[in-house]
């Protein structure tokens, strides 16, 4: 009777130990979706170049990778045939942005228009995120100094390079609404030293909207805005339009815009090309990322 | 006596039924993948696998895709966006058996040679494969390490530069150490 029992509780035991055996697949199923909840993932490629169009966009230049940035602006299409619709006629700017971190990017760049030299830092302050720790947007801050270098027609009129100085303080909030659609708000400030007219502001306000839309992998359509909120007369608000190309290290912008600059201070404060009477100019940026220093992968 | 002898084996069928369970696992296993194309090779390192092995022969990889880590940060993220698709399909994932069990003795230190089937699914797709590999005992501790080939077209895995800059065929290493 005793031995029965021994032998009937041993069974049991056996029985349920296995019954609870281990199916690594259910588990690892549970496991995973348990993990997907608990997961913060960051949201990457807002925008496929670190600028929209003419202004900056909230994607900074990876660690380690330089940047060289080359962009033309041709003339109006309104000028005919005889300037080839404005491709005779071409403004460059040339520059370099370099990602010290993931996070901060530095760059200067030459334009022919006006002969400006400028200086930017760059720094992402905030990522947009989602799954635990869900954040809706991405927040860029970006600072820079243009100065014109260009000399006066008139020598009584020399001007001091502090007098030639001008500042510029955005911060680009954007968010990626889907994998196709990202939307980007930029307050702008840009502060001029020397202002045309006695009455004019030194600091002129102003609003930017962009968004980009994609219609392929590698092909996006982008559009940008700015609206001033004070401005010197005789001016208009920029808008631009165009796709960005993207193979391999290269991505080609191509775009009409009202704007002959593209500095932030010619581009959002001295646009004078209208849109409906055809000052529309044919432009590209080219960017090709070369890189500096290998990204450590921790083999 | 028989008592005796009885009770030592209905012990002895306990003792087996636990050890069936033992389960080792990981959760910084390595992945390397390799491609050689004719322009260019690209290696990428994922260091954060979460792996299990059962002694029942089970065997399961989690894989997260934005874990692979390339020297060039471009490309990294080319490769999540293009190619990988990460936001849709942001994991890869194996479940599979080993169908040699018996040659193995996970209580023994030692190499065995395995061979597992099971369902390998990359970018959404999901296929039944077969790989070879081996399982080192050592002191308690699982070792496995296995190299293999998958083809990007069975997974859909389609992009320009395939062909060129990209080989049609990765070569994948599994390199994991278990406690």
């Amino acid at each position: 009777m005793n031995k029965t029992l021994i032998t009937f509780c041993c069974l049991l035991v056996t029985c349920l130990l296995k019954a609870q055996k281990i199916d690594l697949f259910e588990e690892a199923k549970k496991e995973s979706a348990k993990a997907d909840s608990n997961k913060t993932e960051l949201t990457t490629a807002t925008f496929k170049s670190t600028r929209l169009i003419n202004g900056h966009s909230v994607e900074t230049t990876k660690k380690g990778l330089l940047d060289f940035r080359i962009s033309h602006r041709f003339g109006r299409l309104n000028q005919g045939l005889y300037e080839l619709f404005g491709l005779d006629n071409a403004t460059m700017r040339m520059g370099m942005d370099y990602g010290i971190t993931d996070k901060l990017t530095i760059g200067i760049g030459r334009s022919t228009f006006q002969k400006q030299l400028d200086g930017f830092m760059k720094y992402k302050l905030l990522a947009q995120a989602k799954g635990k720790n869900n954040f809706p947007v991405t927040v860029t801050w970006v600072s820079g100094i243009m100065i014109k270098t260009i000399r006066e027609t008139d020598p009584a009129q020399k001007r001091t390079t502090a007098e030639k100085t001008s500042y510029v303080h955005q911060v680009m909030i954007a968010r990626k609404l889907n994998e196709k659609t990202s939307l980007q708000i930029m307050p702008t400030l840009v502060h001029y030293n020397l202002v045309p007219l006695e009455n004019d502001p030194n600091d002129l306000f102003s609003l930017g909207f962009g968004g980009r839309y994609k219609i392929s992998k590698r092909v996006s359509i982008n559009a940008e805005y700015y609206w001033q909120l004070n401005k010197f007369k005789g001016y208009y608000n920029s808008f631009a339009i165009g796709v960005d190309i993207e193979t391999g290290g290269h991505v080609f912008q191509l775009h009409f815009t009202n704007s002959t600059g593209m500095t932030e201070r010619s581009f959002i404060h001295e646009t004078t090309g209208y849109w409906t009477k055809g000052d529309i100019h044919f432009g590209f940026n080219i960017s090709r990322v070369f890189k500096i220093k290998k990204q450590a992968i921790n083999d | 006596m028989k008592k005796a002898g009885y009770i030592f084996l209905l012990c002895t069928t306990l003792i087996a039924t636990v050890q069936a369970q033992k389960v080792f696992q990981t959760k910084a296993g390595k992945i390397k993948f390799f491609s050689t194309a004719p322009l260019e090779n690209i290696a990428a390192v994922n260091n954060q696998v979460d792996s299990k092995i059962a002694t029942n022969g089970q065997m399961v990889f989690m894989v997260a895709i934005r874990g692979f880590r390339f020297e060039n940060a471009t490309m990294q993220e080319h490769f999540n966006e293009n190619y990988m698709e990460s936001d849709k399909y942001p994991k890869a994932s194996y479940m599979g058996n080993i169908i040699n069990l018996s040659d193995i003795n996970f209580l023994k230190d030692g190499i065995y040679n395995a061979t597992t089937i099971g369902d390998l699914e990359i970018h959404g797709v999901k296929r039944k494969v077969t790989t070879a590999g081996i399982i080192e005992i050592k002191s308690g501790k699982l070792y496995i390490k296995s190299i293999f080939k998958i083809k990007l077209a069975d997974y859909n895995i389609k992009g320009a530069w395939i062909g060129e800059k990209i080989a049609k065929e990765i070569e994948i290493t599994i390199d994991c150490k278990y406690d």
